[in-house]
């Protein structure tokens, strides 16, 4: 349990809860039927309702619903049979209704756990508690307009109303780079289970920390530092560096001050990506009364557990155990199969299928790290997109286990597949590689043997390296030639001469 | 004869038949409301062109022989309350006063269906708030029976309006009373219906677990038929109830041999006008009279309802308006910088909600956000939730034994404008007799049951558990056959009025 993987053994342990807000992948929102897609022109995605015009009431989509149940469920939750809603009370722009719908004492789901395992072993398996899984609106964006000089806001609000599930976790991560980790197994699983696309950049996932530190004493006592929430973090990576920074951070000042939690109230700070430093937040934020109350315009939501059946039948394998099972079916390593699964379902379905063709795992896998992976990064795309399926590529690596061509010239068929999206066959053939048969290659052998009877009598006289020469020969006579069993054929030859 | 002297029922049935136009009809009325609001200020908007181009409508389909809905040719006012997609809806706010929802509310919109001519808007109370209808932000509203006194509210100009023959029917919204009490002090039958048998949506709202839109009418007949166009369910308010809905109107025949009417022997305690108290016994015994019998029962929580809904009401209501913010509708202050505000933002908001909301409306909000804050939660709102749930569970108990519970609707007849303005407390008292059935989610309805010596009327109230509106309307109208209460009319009315313009 201890403080971080860094070669100096730091003199505390650091404690980290985090607090994730996922977009649900719903196509409407979670109390009107406004589309949730991302990027329309602001203020097209609204209705009465989301604009919280007088007179208007919510309706639950039971598909959000759904979904959070799905999330929980994953997560391990206990799922509450009784659950409601709750208005959160709070004045901003961005919030038309003057609250925001959400669950406060009961929510839908409590007490899961999510374990991380890093599969390359440099931190240990992790272990991490849920509070409470809970579902909730999301409120709208709110731009400060600098470009008019006037300070003005502006506010858009296709967003407010899309269903946001809240999951909140036990203080139970012990390093940044543990936080990090299991940030995006988390990720991983809710993309899996199709519950969100999980999307940073477009605000589908958002993380707020809370960190502080745990400093054992001469007497024997734990001194704790003041928690801190760290907010406004747009990457994992950038959770990990706040953390960092903000571990560092505490420690100056507790050697500065000795001040412990309690002592001064729970403080919020924003990082500052480009800067590398958390900031204090105004006070006004953290000291808000939400004045909670039951949500009267909305019935309370039973779940049975035929219910739960039914969302736990639909749900998939999570990662964890797709990892699993390419380690078992297919012989690859625990750290090829991490590689695959964290590129997504599709890609494993992919490697699945080529495996399945080819019937060697680890040959698949190669290609698919090698070959499929390096060019998706250059090429960008997503698997669904490659132009080269699985049974393509499975007939051209069948034709390089038979010996047809060497994996250069294989490599040079497989670009060639993917720019015309043309089988391995017609690759070759639109490419001139003439694939010559055994007897054709074994005569082409015979005619550069009698053509180079120097050669043959240095092999014969024991320098078989003498043959590389004749493969030079053979290339020129038919550039398709492969030049392994050309060299093979030679020396047969010419041992059977002797 | 005068279209104002028909019941609804009739009236439909004239237009029906072509007895009389559609045009006719709503012209009829709308030169009476021409005639008399100027007085009364019953309407905060009369929407002429547009009715009479409905009504010119359903004429035309009429004479080409197409289906007419249930309600063809039948002017409607409608409490401002209520979101109407052509006209200003205000809630008799000024926060509202500029403001036109793009929808209307599903009670409108199925009135429009059935082919209602909706006439205008009525005067309220501020958002529903208010016993006396002296809270709008429009002026208030005169009781038809003697202007200076107040028509009770908030659905004041509801009541009004159909006491003074200005439409023949309207639409009420009662949260802790605001339909039966101002019909009662107006002479006039109003429903409030059990909790979710008529839809919200579009309805502006004050306190959303106790709003309920009901009918006002002269009679329970006419109150039945307009309340089979608007109960039944509405996907889009998660609160209604899915019950079918019965044809009210053909379920008023049966007699009431054998109906057990409870009586609540506190109702008659010290605070009930001695001339009121007579008038609800003399209704007991119209009702005896009629077959029923009466039975004294106890309630023993009724006493907590007012304290209980003064916390409940409130704190629903300081959340349900907060949208009114200033931001993206209603009324915006104009922007004074001044160090007093931490923020131009803050300042919007102060200003926006100073200036748009009147005191009772500000006093509410400040009552329910002090009661919801961290704190105090537990002292006030949790506990006025636990009294609620006692309550009703009084409501089950009583309704064991009896079928209907009888009683007074309001402690007093019509008092006077301006007579406790100054008293916001023996202001929230107007609901002592109401406020229980909201709490407890059923129904109720008040019609009148006599007129104190001086000619102002005394309302009877009427309750029956949840979805009990066919015996409701069915006992009321039993008593309207055996009574003529509900047929007098304002005395010297058309004198008393000033034609406008
Ligand atoms: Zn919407």
């Amino acid at each position: 349990m201890n403080a971080s993987t860094s070669e100096t053994q730091v003199p505390f342990t650091t404690i980290i809860g985090l607090e994730v807000h996922v977009q649900l992948q719903t196509l409407t929102k979670l109390f009107c039927g406004c589309s949730t897609a991302f990027g329309a022109p602001p203020n097209t995605q609204v209705c009465p309702v989301c604009l919280g015009l007088p007179g208007s009431l919510p309706v639950m989509n039971q598909r959000a619903f759904r979904l959070a149940l799905k999330a929980a469920l994953a997560l391990d939750c206990n799922i509450a049979s009784f659950t409601k809603w709750d208005r959160k009370n709070y004045f901003y722009p961005d919030l038309p209704k003057g609250y925001q719908i959400s669950q406060f004492d009961l929510p839908f789901s409590t007490d899961g756990t999510l374990e991380v395992i890093d599969p390359k072993g440099t931190i240990g398996p992790c272990r991490v508690g849920i509070v409470r899984v809970h579902l909730e609106e999301d409120a709208g964006k709110s731009m400060h307009d600098e470009t008019a000089g006037s300070g003005d806001t502006r506010i858009d609000l296709n967003r407010a109303g899309t269903p946001l599930c809240e999951i909140v976790t036990q203080p139970d991560l012990r390093s940044p780079q543990e936080a990090r980790l299991w940030l995006n197994e988390l990720k991983l699983l809710l993309v899996y289970l199709g519950v969100s696309d999980c999307n940073m950049q477009e605000g589908s996932l958002r993380v707020d920390a809370n960190v502080n530190l745990h400093i054992p004493q001469p007497d024997g006592r734990i001194a704790k530092t003041p928690i801190v929430e760290i907010k406004n973090m747009n990457s994992f990576r950038s959770v990990e560096r706040a953390l960092v920074y903000e571990t560092t951070r505490q420690w100056g000042v507790w050697q500065e001050t000795h001040a412990e939690m309690g002592k001064t109230p729970k403080q919020t700070r924003g990082w500052d990506d480009p800067a590398g430093v958390t900031r204090a937040q105004r006070h006004k934020e953290e000291s808000s009364d939400y004045r909670y109350f039951p949500e009267p315009d909305l019935v309370p939501v039973t779940v049975s557990s035929a219910q739960q059946a039914a969302v736990r039948s639909e749900m998939g394998e999570p990662p964890v155990r797709v990892r699993k099972g390419l380690e078992t079916r297919w012989k690859i390593s625990a750290y090829d199969a991490d590689v695959l699964v964290n590129q997504g379902r599709q890609l494993v379905d992919y490697f699945e299928e080529l495996a399945t063709l080819i019937g060697d795992g680890k040959i698949a896998s190669n290609w698919l790290q090698q070959d499929v992976l390096r060019t998706l990064n250059e090429r960008g795309g997503t698997i669904e997109d490659f132009p080269v399926r699985p049974a393509a590529l499975a007939e051209l690596i069948a034709r390089v286990n038979a010996g047809d061509f060497d994996t250069s010239r294989a490599r040079e068929i497989f670009s060639e597949m993917l720019a015309s999206g043309r089988s391995a066959a017609d690759a070759v053939l639109s490419m001139g590689i003439a694939v010559i048969g055994d007897d054709e290659l074994v005569a082409l052998c015979r005619d550069i043997l009698a053509a180079n009877p120097k050669i043959v009598a240095d092999v014969k006289g024991g320098k078989e390296q003498a043959a590389a020469g004749l493969i030079g020969h053979a290339k020129k006579k038919n550039p398709n030639i492969n030049p392994g069993k050309v060299r093979t054929i030679c020396i047969d030859l010419i041992r059977a001469m002797q | 004869m005068q279209p104002a002297d028909l019941s609804a029922i009739d009236l439909v049935a004239a237009v029906r038949q072509g007895d009389l136009s559609a045009v006719q009809c709503t012209e009829a009325f709308l030169n009476r409301i021409q005639y008399c609001n100027g007085a009364i200020n019953a309407f905060l908007n009369v929407d002429r062109a547009g009715a009479l181009a409905c009504a010119e409508s359903i004429d035309v389909r009429r004479r080409s022989g197409q289906p007419l809905g249930p309600l063809a040719g039948l002017p409607v006012a409608v409490k401002d309350a209520l979101c109407t997609a052509d006209l200003p809806t205000t809630a008799a706010s000024k926060m509202l006063e500029n403001f036109r929802p793009p929808y209307d509310a599903f009670v409108v919109s199925r009135l429009r269906q059935a082919d209602a001519v909706i006439v205008g808007k009525t005067n309220m109370d501020e958002f529903a708030m208010g016993g006396s209808n002296e809270n709008s932000a429009f002026g208030p509203v005169h009781n038809p029976w003697d202007f200076s006194r107040a028509p009770g509210g908030s659905s004041g100009g509801s009541a009004a309006c159909v006491a003074a023959d200005m439409t023949p029917v309207a639409i009420g919204s009662d949260t802790g009373g605001s339909i039966r009490q101002p019909a009662g002090l107006c002479g006039i039958t109003g429903l409030k219906p059990t909790y979710g048998r008529v839809s919200r949506r579009g309805l502006i709202a004050f306190a959303s677990s106790l709003d309920q839109i009901g009918p006002m009418a002269r009679s329970a007949a006419d109150c039945a038929l307009v309340l089979e166009t608007i109960a039944g369910h509405d996907p889009g308010d998660s609160t209604s109830l899915t019950d079918a809905v019965p044809r009210y109107t053909s379920l008023l025949e049966q007699p009431l041999a054998g109906v057990r009417v409870g009586r609540v022997p506190e109702h008659f305690a010290a605070g009930l006008d001695p001339e009121v108290a007579k008038g609800v016994e003399e209704a007991f015994a119209v009702l005896k009279a009629a077959g029923a019998t009466v039975h004294d029962i106890a309630m023993p929580h009724a006493k907590y309802g007012v304290a209980t809904y003064y916390l409940v009401a409130p704190c629903e209501a300081s959340s349900n308006l907060a949208r009114y913010d200033g931001a993206h509708y209603g009324h915006r202050a104009s922007a004074k910088p001044s160090s007093a505000f931490e923020s131009p933002l803050i300042e919007m908001y102060c200003r926006s909600r100073a200036e748009g909301f009147g005191p009772e409306v500000k006093r509410r909000i400040m009552l329910g956000t002090y009661a919801l804050s961290s704190g105090y939660y537990d002292a006030y709102y949790a506990k006025a939730l636990k009294v609620r749930r006692l309550i009703r569970q009084d409501y089950l108990d009583a309704f064991e034994h009896v079928d209907l519970i009888g009683g007074p609707v309001s402690a007093t007849p019509a008092f006077k404008l301006g007579e406790k303005t100054g008293d916001p407390l023996a202001m929230y008292l107007v609901d002592l007799y109401t406020v229980s059935t909201n709490l407890a989610g059923v129904g109720g309805i008040s019609f009148p049951c006599g007129f104190t010596k001086s000619g102002l009327p005394i309302g009877f109230q009427l309750q029956a558990p949840a979805l009990g509106e066919p015996l409701l309307l069915r006992a009321s109208d039993r008593f309207q056959r055996l009574t003529d209460w509900h047929l007098r009319r304002p005395p010297n009315l058309t004198a008393l009025c000033t034609p406008k313009g």
